[in-house]
């Protein structure tokens, strides 16, 4: 589309949802915003069918006998686990946020490889219809671990087709990493040093090392797995010479990292919400910047902590146990920096600021549960219980999905040009936080009494907690419909929004019209101040041609 | 049910210190919470906002001596967390030398099989008693399972092609659950069974119920005569084999010049791939190999009765070697 | 510069609209290219991993495989490949330097090279389905001490020069496509992108094969 004017006043300026109309304009995107919004509808998609199976499992678990048979449990925590794992959290403030966001806050007009970027949204949607038809074809029973000999030798179901879905997806992760590392690295804009980058930047970047880093051995794990099911050759067959803890070496060593993939982008996002409604700069900026880095390195160093009851030597397993909690330590560093940026801070309470308290005070648990973890006589007890899936919903989802959520309704208006409904936004809020933790909290207590995971039925003496979570999960279920009905509505009928309703620094907020055109500025912006200046301590931006 | 407590029973001494050392952490995290959280919400409270128009507040960069304290602090914290806990770690997994009382247990989809030195044999039962350091030797015979006493705070993975052990010295008597704590195909939350602590005298009644088919050493001799062991290995036959008088639980000598200590894992390797470690001095491919011919319990069996020709030796060898080895197959 | 679509000098035909100037976009599409090999390390680095477990366990039986592997072959794709990195750099050079012919003339040979590669390999893997030694049902060996083992090792030896080989018919590909578009006249000595990203993808297959040859082929031969 060619405009050679700075946005016209008319009615309806040109923005990048009017500038072009149709299904192909759409499909064949590739301006990043586009794709952006491209991949928020199929991570939505693929999320609710996720919760649909935890939704079917926290049913089961109301009585200890279980309603569903042994078979069907077993397939609804797989394909809950991969779903969410592979094809939402994965993906999700990367491919949604990182893709609208990255190149506006850096002033630049894209990312640096915009067709590179549609593929891989593309990719993600075959690697979902590999998935997706493992399911519908009867599902997989593995667990999302796939631990061999089980998955390679013993299990009846379509391992193949789900492992060739994560072998795919794994493409897509990879691409948008390296097109966010690329992009961060050459195209930012004049004056736009490192050090004046907005922290979701620094956090994007972290977590674009780990997915180029990380997930090609989830790739070739997959496809080793997969030629063995074919084959049976043996590579994890004890029985024919193999060794079944490479597998879990292997699938760890990616898996791991995995997981500070699904954590650091949430972080990024707490870092704008909590400078911009606490209208001040976050405390210890390079900090928090250089701890994205470290998580990212130190989060290549720790997999053998998922190992430490499978007869790993044991002193390797303290080697594995020291750098899991050094880990902790970057961790801890950004959630006192957020809190210290409050102190005398102007605090205010919309719905994005709700949504990062609720990530800063349950990332906090979850994140001391781990070191509950990386205590090695402790996690003899705990691991393989429900403790540990506590531990990991309380930072995925107390954490990364509230981000997540803060996320969405902080750039809700800079997206669709529209506001959402602050009363709704902040009932929702509300539910999905007394949902969780009347969820998840009563798993850390079932954990360390015994009940161990991945069980269709369970003793009779661990029914009351399972009861109450299972009250949680439905609490927390409508939490999640709420907004996705409220943002469904305001994308179309919501007031219009002014071009910086929350009075936010950034580029995004301060250069780019709201909803942003195609090349996401009228004029080059050019940086002359440090991110987060809401003091205005320092000069202003100048904008200049 | 009696009180709730977070704590399940406790069915040993080291569960009670698995306890302490979770206690602290609690109380540790559980500070670190209320810390967070009374900050977070105190600061937001005392520094809300007003009015739209409120001033913009002053920055505040960071602090660097407030940095370095909130970095050293925690890591001193979780340097006593890490030392207790592998302390405590390793004392669990590292059976004691002698005088353990020794159960094979062999977990299959979806059971568990116990045998005793006596000879007896149950299905998802575990009879054990006060006071005595128990080790179980576990084995697999198709997937990954994990054998979990939550009265003990302890379990282990059970790896199919390896043996895993661990020990504990039960201290009260009563039953407590058995799980199977890795996913391991349709019946995993079926696999469960019950251990049964019990008075030495108890216990002692409870053996003499008997079994009919002989100790394991007993049943272990048969095999070693049926399989034709016993032509060559009770003593040094002619330089053709080594004996196995006085061999297990020392370090022997490899024809490679590796040295490895003669465990439960050396033997049945031994077993079921006789070229893959040769004692120095003898040649390969002079034993057959029994690969698929012995199942994991006559497995066991063999190795109780190997066992018995060694009586307990009294210079320690490596306890953390001997407890962590595992060989491939 | 600004936020539409920028009416392009005519000496800049190939500046893609968001990139400010071809500095930039030859500097991403460099950093690009090699973080894309940077994992390829890492995805070949899983099967050298499980590689090297397996041979410090099984290290008679490996030595016992490698004497089925044919090291003649294996020194002539070596030889093959190694050559085929130098027409590659000749074909850069030549774009370099604006000569359509050269590069069109080298970027044929280094196809061909990677075809003669592809050919022995074919050969090679020939010579495997009938000595039975493809893991899978059909699965022979010779020595029973070490059938199992074997299969272990020869299924890591086709998986990772499988991996190879699917990368050089990748290459292969991507090759034609620029002999395609050279003949076309799209590369000039003011832009040969693609050349030069392909050339270093190139460099990166032949490295890996660097890797292999010793690793299956000639180390523990000699036992």
């Amino acid at each position: 589309m060619s405009t050679t004017l700075p946005f016209a006043q008319t009615e309806t300026p040109t923005n990048y949802l009017n500038a072009d109309y149709g299904w192909k304009s759409w499909l064949f995107a590739t301006d990043h915003k586009r794709i952006a919004l491209l991949y928020l509808f199929s991570i939505t998609v693929f999320f609710f069918i996720g919760g649909a199976f935890a939704v079917a499992m926290r049913i089961n678990l109301l009585t200890p006998e279980g309603l569903f048979t042994h078979d069907t449990y077993n397939k609804l925590f797989t394909m809950h686990g991969i779903i969410m794992v592979f094809f939402f959290l994965l993906p999700s403030i990367p491919a949604t946020l990182g893709n609208f966001l990255v190149p506006i806050m850096i002033g630049a007009r894209d990312l640096a490889f915009p067709r590179i970027n549609l593929l891989s949204w593309y990719i993600y949607i075959v690697g979902g219809i590999f998935t997706l038809t493992a399911v519908v074809q009867g599902g997989v029973d593995t667990g999302w671990t796939f631990y061999a000999p089980f998955s390679s030798s013993y299990s009846n179901t379509h391992v193949i087709l789900a492992a060739m879905g994560i072998f795919v997806s794994g493409f897509s992760s990879i691409l948008t990493g390296l097109n966010f590392i690329v992009t961060i690295h050459t195209m930012r804009a004049p004056g736009m040093t490192w050090h004046r980058l907005p922290l979701f930047i620094w956090g994007q970047y972290a977590t674009g090392l780990i997915q180029v880093l990380g997930t090609p051995v989830i790739a070739i794990t997959m496809v080793l797995l997969g030629l063995e099911r074919v084959l049976h050759a043996g590579i994890f067959d004890p029985t024919l010479g193999g060794d079944p803890i490479l597998f879990q070496h292997l699938f760890w060593f990616y898996s791991h990292p995995a997981v500070y993939i699904m954590i650091l982008p949430g972080m990024a996002v707490i870092n704008e919400i909590v400078a911009c409604f606490s209208r001040k700069a976050i405390f210890g900026y390079s900090f928090v910047a250089y701890s994205s880095i470290a998580i990212a390195v130190f989060s290549f160093l720790v997999w053998g902590h998922h190992l430490f009851v499978s007869g790993q030597s044991m002193y390797a397993s303290m080697v594995f146990s020291f750098f899991s909690f050094l880990v902790a330590i970057p961790s801890a560093i950004k959630v006192f920096n957020w809190t210290a940026t409050m102190y005398k801070g102007s605090v205010s309470f919309e719905t994005p600021m709700l949504y990062a308290f609720g990530f800063i005070g349950l990332f906090t648990m979850g994140g001391l549960t781990g070191l509950f973890l990386a205590t090695m006589a402790i996690d003899v007890h705990v691991t393989d219980t429900y403790f540990v899936i506590a531990h990991f919903h309380y930072v995925m989802v107390g954490g990364m999905v509230m981000a997540y959520m803060g996320g969405i309704h902080f750039w809700f208006p800079k997206i669709s040009g529209r506001l959402y409904p602050e009363g709704w936004a902040k009932f929702a809020a509300l539910l999905v936080f007394v949902g969780f933790n009347l969820t998840f909290f009563p798993q850390f207590i079932l954990g360390y009494q015994g009940m161990p995971r991945r069980y269709a039925h369970y003793a009779p003496e661990f029914q009351v907690l399972n009861v109450m979570s299972s009250a949680g999960a439905s609490i927390l279920a409508v939490g999640y419909l709420i907004p996705m009905i409220y943002l469904a509505w305001a994308w179309r009928y919501g007031p219009k929004s002014p071009q910086n309703p929350w009075n936010a620094k950034g580029l995004e907020w301060e250069q780019s019209p709201t909803p942003p055109p195609t090349f996401n500025f009228d004029h080059q912006p050019v940086v002359t101040e440090p991110a987060y200046n809401y003091s205005g301590e320092e000069q202003e931006v100048e904008s200049g041609g | 049910m009696g009180v709730f407590s977070i704590f399940p029973a406790r069915a040993s001494v080291g569960a009670g210190q698995v306890d302490a050392l979770y206690t602290f952490l609690l109380v540790v995290g559980g500070a670190m919470t209320a810390l967070i959280f009374a900050s977070v919400f105190f600061f937001a409270v005392r520094y809300r906002r007003k009015s739209p128009n409120d001033p913009a507040p002053k920055a505040i960069h960071g602090s660097l001596p407030l940095e370095i304290t909130w970095t050293v602090l925690p890591f001193l914290v979780m340097l006593v967390m890490f030392a207790w806990g592998t302390k405590l770690y390793f004392q669990n997994y590292t059976p004691p030398l002698h005088d353990t009382l020794d159960i094979y247990i062999t977990g299959k989809q979806w059971m568990w099989k116990v045998q005793y030195p006596t000879g007896q044999r149950e299905i998802n039962e575990l009879h054990v008693p006060v006071g005595r350091s128990v080790k179980l030797i576990l084995a697999s015979e198709d997937v990954i399972h994990s054998f979990y006493v939550p009265a003990l705070r302890l379990k282990h993975d059970v790896v199919p092609g390896s043996y895993q052990t661990f020990w504990f010295e039960p201290a009260e008597p009563g039953r407590y659950h058995i799980f199977c704590a890795e996913y391991c195909g349709t019946g995993h939350s079926d696999m469960g069974g019950w251990m049964t602590v019990m008075t030495p005298s108890d216990y002692e009644n409870w053996l003499a119920g008997g079994s009919g088919g002989g100790s394991m050493v007993e049943q272990g001799a048969k095999l070693f005569q049926q399989y034709g062991c016993v032509t060559c290995h009770v003593t040094d036959h002619e330089g053709r084999c080594p004996s196995l008088l006085n061999v297990f639980g020392r370090p022997v000598v490899l024809d490679d010049g590796r040295t490895v200590m003669a465990d439960e894992a050396y033997v049945r390797e031994s077993i079921l791939n006789p070229n893959a470690k040769v004692v120095k001095g003898y040649k390969h491919d002079i034993m057959p190999v029994f690969e698929g011919q012995i199942g994991e319990e006559g497995l066991l069996q063999l190795i109780v009765y190997v066992k018995s020709l060694s009586p307990p030796t009294a210079s320690p060898a490596k306890p953390a070697a001997a407890a962590a080895k595992r060989s491939p197959k | 510069m600004g936020d539409r679509e920028t009416v392009l000098a005519p000496q800049e035909p190939n500046l893609r609209h968001h990139f400010d100037d071809s500095t930039q976009q030859l500097e991403s599409s460099t950093l690009g290219m090699w973080v894309f090999l940077l994992t390829e390390v890492m995805f070949f680095g899983g099967m050298f991993g499980a590689y090297t477990v397996y041979r410090n366990m099984y290290p008679e039986a490996f030595a016992s495989t490698s004497h089925f592997m044919n090291v003649t072959i294996g020194a002539i794709n070596t030889g093959v490949l190694i050559f085929s990195s130098f027409t590659m750099v000749l074909a850069v050079r030549s774009a370099q330097l604006g000569q359509k012919k050269a590069l069109i003339a080298f970027l044929v040979l280094t196809l061909i090279l990677g075809c003669v590669f592809l050919s022995l390999k074919f050969v090679e893997y020939h010579e495997k389905w009938v000595e039975h030694h493809i893991p899978g049902p059909g699965f022979q060996y010779a020595d029973p001490r070490y059938f199992h083992q074997a299969q272990i090792l020869f299924y890591l030896y086709f998986a990772m020069t499988g991996m190879h080989a699917i990368h050089m018919i990748v290459g292969a590909g991507l090759l034609v496509t620029l002999i395609v578009m050279a003949a076309r006249n799209r590369f000039s000595s003011r832009w040969y992108t693609p050349v030069e990203m392909i050339g270093l993808y190139w460099h990166f297959v032949d490295i890996i094969w660097i890797f292999l040859f010793p690793l299956l082929y000639l180390i523990g031969r000699a036992k």
